[in-house]
């Protein structure tokens, strides 16, 4: 259980780890939080040639608002998320998703970046960065380009990341100070990583239908999944609970994980649907209590 | 490898600087020493346990920079320049304990004491806050830690000890004595003197 040899480079510019990515490609490995990266080393199910450790880049460190947008450093641990107040403020999905993480042992080495490159499908911010529309900043050679969260999370750990690219922001819309945010998680036990969750975040007219919807789903697929059709099976219906229920089934087509040792694809498909449920119920709770001026 | 690469990073050693229980220490070590290992073997710190090493015990937590963190996931490397603060720095006498010390003692928070030493940091980083905590929510606060033995019934009963203790509102000894009075209530007698080892 020790990390087998390699090169250790830790450079402390976006421009210097992108040229170390350029060199060696597919036989580095980006260092961040090490929350998942170094089990795989101590368990010597990865063996990089060389290993890039971001943690010195004072650039990736940022919480920013720039107009309607939350720009996060990638390199932001997560536990600044839960305690940060422009985070809550503007983006207060972020704060609550963010609590489910592992352990707060993990949180206070993790970072965001660093979970939405590893994208595994289970894990909450791949799934609230689709829920929220966020766009990904990466860095190469020729430049900087952005992708939306959608287009980001391709397969099962993989991403639109190229070998030469490193991740360096992500960029989340303001959320409409009258909308309302939920996420639920289930998990064997506190910290593991959930069988099921799902992250909503709603607006409701004067009338209190709904306007806008977005659902996004973790754990029932290869990527974080978009609930597109649960979405504009509700917008203009008034949120009662049948109605909110008839549409979280439309998760259900959705699910391709399982069975594994954790579930069977039965109870995941019977989970999808009543988290995207409980989500969406506690997003309306909430939206309420906006436009009740709580 | 290129020769410029070659030249900054191509070396297997590095020379590092960590303020350690408040001494600057420095060492050359593997750049594939993981801070736990480091903290072990370098600097004899052995209350920081390995239990899994990958992340799942929490035995090996140790506060880096003032936050609790696992050393079996952090590089020895990435501490250069940083602060570790582990349980052998709250009592440099084993006669004088750190409260929170105390109140495990106290409260028998503990039986084999593999997770002890992360327990009692991660006592003294949620009670230092200064909030006061249900039982349920100091389950939640040190639900990154296994204890194999407890039941964690004793743990919790520590560190709401040592929190009152940090807060002022009433020592171990107070809790206890009342406790010992509940239940001696619930059973219809008088406790006469409020202490358990008066009853035979």
């Amino acid at each position: 259980m020790k990390p087998p040899p390699f090169t250790y480079c830790d450079p402390e510019s976006v421009d210097e780890a992108v040229a170390l990515k350029s060199e060696y490609g597919n036989d580095s490995l980006v260092l961040a939080g090490g929350q998942s990266l170094l089990p795989m080393l101590n368990m010597r199910l990865a063996r990089p040639e060389a290993l890039i450790d971001i943690n010195k880049i004072g650039d990736l460190q940022k919480i920013e608002r720039r107009a309607d947008i939350l720009e996060v450093g990638a390199g932001v641990r997560q536990y600044e998320l839960e305690d940060h107040p422009l985070v809550g403020e503007l983006v207060p999905l972020l704060p609550e998703a963010t609590g489910y993480i592992g352990h707060i042992e993990n949180r206070h080495r993790g970072t965001v970046g660093g979970s939405l490159a590893l994208a595994d499908s289970a894990a909450e911010l791949p799934c609230t960065a689709v829920a929220l529309d966020a766009t990904v900043v990466v860095h190469g050679p020729s430049g900087t380009r952005t992708i939306a969260a959608q287009d980001f999370f391709q397969g099962w750990m993989a991403t639109a990341l190229e070998p030469e690219e490193v991740l360096v922001a992500v960029r989340y819309p303001v959320t409409p100070w009258t909308a309302g945010h939920g996420f639920v998680e289930v998990a064997r036990r506190v910290g593991d990583l959930a069988l099921a969750g799902a992250a909503a975040v709603v607006n409701l007219d004067e009338d209190g239908r709904f306007t806008a919807v977005s659902v996004g789903v973790l754990g029932i697929s290869d990527t974080p999944v978009r609930a597109s059709a649960v979405e504009s099976a509700l917008i203009g219906e008034a949120p009662t609970e049948e109605n909110i229920a008839r549409a979280a089934e439309e998760i259900v087509p959705s699910v391709t994980s399982g069975d594994d040792l954790h579930a069977t694809r039965a109870y995941r498909r019977h989970l999808a649907s009543v988290v995207v449920s409980r989500a969406i119920t506690a997003a309306v709770a909430r939206a309420h209590e906006r436009s009740n001026g709580k | 490898m290129t020769t410029s690469t070659a030249a900054k990073y191509g070396t297997a050693h590095r020379t590092l600087t960590m303020r350690v229980n408040g001494r600057d220490v420095t060492r050359e070590v593997s750049t594939r020493t993981t801070l736990a290992d480091f903290l072990r073997d370098e600097l004899d710190l052995v209350s920081v346990h390995l239990g899994c090493e990958h992340g799942v015990c929490g035995c090996c937590n140790v506060l880096f920079d003032g936050h609790s963190v696992r050393s079996c996931l952090m590089l020895a490397v990435q501490g250069d320049g940083h602060t570790v603060e582990t349980v052998e720095s709250l009592s440099v006498d084993p006669t004088e304990l750190h409260p929170v010390q105390e109140s495990f003692a106290e409260e028998q928070g503990l039986q084999c004491g593999f997770c002890t030493p992360a327990m009692v940091l991660r006592t003294k980083e949620i009670i230092e806050t200064g909030r006061e905590m249900t039982d349920a929510e100091v389950r939640h606060e040190i639900s990154g830690i296994l204890c194999r033995c407890t039941g964690y019934q004793n743990i919790v009963n520590a560190v709401q000890s040592a929190g009152a203790k940090l807060r002022g509102d009433g020592g171990p000894s107070a809790q206890a004595d009342s406790r010992v009075g509940e239940a001696a209530a619930d059973r219809g007698e008088v406790a006469a003197d409020g202490a358990a080892g008066g009853r035979s």
